[in-house]
């Protein structure tokens, strides 16, 4: 799950790592009251709040260009945040599509340090699972500010890493070696040891899937300051954090796939045209291959599960068949264990409540599955069987292509 | 032989009295499997029944083992108890735990891995469909099923099968199967970025198993552990080898159902291993309809 940059700047104030202040609205009348909270000596940042990197190079769809803007004056910021709010923003991680901006956060602007080469004093600093190691591992690099990926291509000796010991979490050795790295001293050394201990508490205690602060920089007064903020969690353990579940944000999420998630399907959309409905993630990903190999263009990620019901299977021929693209389906099945019949009866049920009129090629194997066979050719619905995987997406592909 | 498992190990079950556990617990007595013991806190003294046979119940996996001589478990307890129940196994000295629980915390298993660091308890999972060591009888009838695959679709021979997937195993082990070329044991290994036992253990298993004559590995984008099985085969593997790798059309960041298959790196996604499978002399299956056959290509059988 994945939240806001300010959010995850609240959380960051609650553990005690350092932020420019800002206060975050999502109404044009609370724009005054919110400025009205910061000190605007030294300029205001206006940020759009979107689940996508990429803001500040992203354009608006009407134009407006950079969805984070400093401004040098209050009269200012309310004008660009006039024009980000409500609009939509299309960055390199949006699609063409873009996200529409709901939130609008207001921080100060802060005063950047300078390096000897005239360069802004950015770092970079992450935390995630090193699935090499099984271990968190705390990256950080002296070139913070721009894509860390550029900088492990380019300059990997740049990046310094650290693997915590998940049986006695961070020394502060480990801290220090981070600062040292990253070429800290005196009172700054301090705040960094300070900021990555607070920082990876904060990962460890909830349950996050990844930290990143970037950049992260030294103002001009000295102080080290967690610029921006991106943060997600690990799924599986918001259970045990109502209060992060709270921030979800469901503006952000595909309407298909959360309702998708109320019958404990794993929906994806996906750009192509031909639907795929599978048991099992592996088996799902592998027919969306399949398809491609042969010439066609998955329009979907979606499993099923293991043990599908008819209501499930209903449910997902309507959540496919939502998506306007859609101009085939696939169902591929292999009932290891559940019945194959069933499945074929929730096949027939939903085709005709829908009331399909798409091609569809039915790929059933396993348990039962002559039965399940029979149950598809009774139903005097036109639905194409395919014997293998390879069988199945080939005629889907040709069915698709040749309307 | 067969690796980790064969036709009489000793099985526990944790959670036998659950709905998902009794279920799968039945069907592995049906397959003939040795299911000796049921643990469920709270529940020890009661007796699980089925087809005539009674599996008592216990309230500790050590008093389990100690009573029964079970030395392997299969584990169905609910994610946010299922860390524990691991480590219940590694307590009592277990020589294997299967956890099949799907959603454990990445927090639970990075803590229970490092706890494992050491200890003699191997873990296969989480979220995996378990291991089969195929029996000698009808549909492979009297062989160790641990775990949630079908069993029937299995046939004894001389093919190990090791995948991430559950229903991508059971495409492979179907295609063996109707081609006429058994299994030794097929291992799911589970589709979380924090697992018990990689690819590369089980290779190194199978290349040491006398029985075992040709592998397939099944593979998914996200990680470097096929790119590390595949160079340690490159290397040391004596037998032919088949690869498949799902995920070619799984776009980037997104997390594809299973928690491991999310694309990061430059040598994670499906291109960059298949790429590197090639290298390594491995027999690449282009479709996932192509696994058996794409070992047949470099064994005879």
């Amino acid at each position: 799950m994945n939240i806001h940059e300010y959010q995850a700047k609240q959380l960051f104030e609650k553990f005690g790592v350092a932020v420019p202040k800002g206060v975050a609205v999502s109404s044009v009348g609370e724009f005054d009251a919110a400025i009205a909270q910061l000190n605007t000596a030294g300029g205001i940042m206006v940020k759009s709040q979107i689940h996508a990197g990429g803001r500040g190079k992203g354009t608006f769809t009407d134009g407006f260009k950079g969805g984070v803007k400093f401004s040098p004056t209050k009269e200012k910021a309310i004008a660009n945040a006039q024009a980000m709010l409500g609009n939509t923003l299309v960055t390199a991680q949006t699609g063409e599509a873009g996200r529409k901006v709901q939130t609008i956060y207001f921080t100060e602007a802060a005063n950047l340090g300078k390096r000897p080469d005239g360069r802004d004093d950015e770092y970079y600093l992450a935390i995630l699972l090193d699935r090499a190691t099984s271990k968190p591992v705390i990256v950080a690099s002296t070139e913070g500010g721009m894509e860390i990926e550029h900088v492990a291509h380019a300059n990997p000796e740049k990046i310094f890493k650290v693997h915590v010991d998940p049986a006695v979490g961070l020394q502060a050795f480990q801290a220090r070696q981070i600062a040292f790295s990253l070429g800290f001293t005196g009172e700054l050394f301090k705040q960094c040891v300070t900021l990555v201990t607070k920082l990876y508490q904060f990962y460890w205690e909830k349950d996050c899937a990844m930290v990143e602060v970037n950049p992260l920089l030294v103002t001009a007064e000295g102080k080290l300051l967690a610029l921006d903020a991106k943060v997600s969690f690990d799924d599986n353990a918001l259970f045990r954090h109502p209060d992060v579940v709270a921030l979800r944000d469901l503006n952000e999420e595909d309407p298909k796939e959360i309702e998708a998630s109320k019958f404990g399907l794993s929906y994806i959309a996906l750009d192509g045209n031909i639907a795929c409905l599978v048991n099992g993630a592996g088996l799902a990903m592998s027919t969306m291959d399949i398809i491609q190999h042969f010439g066609g263009s998955p329009a979907n990620f979606l499993d099923v599960g293991g043990g599908a019901t008819k209501d499930q299977v209903t449910a997902a021929f309507k959540i496919i068949l939502g998506d306007a693209n859609v101009k085939g389906i696939m169902v591929n099945i292999f009932g290891g264990i559940m019945d194959c019949n069933v499945i074929a009866t929730g096949i027939v049920e939903a085709v005709k409540e829908t009331g399909l009129k798409l091609p569809l090629v039915v790929r059933l194997e396993g348990n039962n599955v002559e039965a399940g066979k029979a149950t598809l050719a009774a139903s005097g619905l036109t639905i194409v069987s395919g014997d293998t995987m390879a069988d199945a997406a080939q005629k889907i592909v040709k069915l698709v292509n040749n309307k | 032989m067969s690796i980790l498992v064969h036709e009489k190990s000793r099985i526990l079950v944790q959670g036998i009295t659950g709905d998902f556990g009794a279920r799968h617990a039945r069907l592995s007595i049906d397959y003939g499997s040795q299911v000796v013991a049921g643990v469920t806190p709270g529940k020890g003294g009661q007796t699980f029944e089925h087809n005539g046979v009674k599996v008592p119940i216990f309230n500790t996996v050590a008093d389990a083992a100690k009573q029964t001589g079970a030395t392997v478990s299969a584990i169905f307890v609910p994610p946010p108890f299922a860390a524990d129940a691991i480590l219940e196994c590694v307590e009592a000295d277990l020589d294997l735990a299967v956890a099949i629980t799907e959603g454990i915390p990445v927090r639970d298993m990075v803590r229970a891995k490092r706890a494992m660091q050491g200890k003699r308890t191997r873990l296969i999972g989480p979220n995996c469909p378990g291991l089969v060591t195929p029996g000698r009888g009808d549909k492979s009838h009297g062989g160790c099923r641990i775990g949630i695959a079908p069993g029937y679709i299995h046939k004894r021979g001389k093919v190990g099968v090791v995948s991430r997937s559950g229903t991508l195993t059971y495409e492979a082990v179907w295609q063996l199967t109707c081609k006429g070329h058994g299994q030794s044991t097929c291992v799911g290994i589970g589709g979380d970025p924090v697992n018990g036992t990689s690819h590369l253990d089980v290779i190194k298993l199978f290349n040491e198993d006398p029985e075992t004559e040709a592998i397939i590995m099944i593979g998914e984008i996200g990680g470097n552990a096929e790119v590390e099985a595949a160079r340690w085969i490159k290397a040391n593997c004596k037998k032919p080898v088949a690869g498949f790798i799902a995920g070619a059309t799984a776009p980037a960041g997104r997390r594809m159902g299973h928690a491991g298959a999310v694309i990061g790196g430059a040598e994670d996604t499906a291109e960059a291993k298949i790429k590197i499978f090639r290298e390594c002399g491995i027999s690449v299956a282009e479709t996932p309809s192509d696994m058996a056959d794409a070992l047949l290509r470099v064994w005879r059988g």
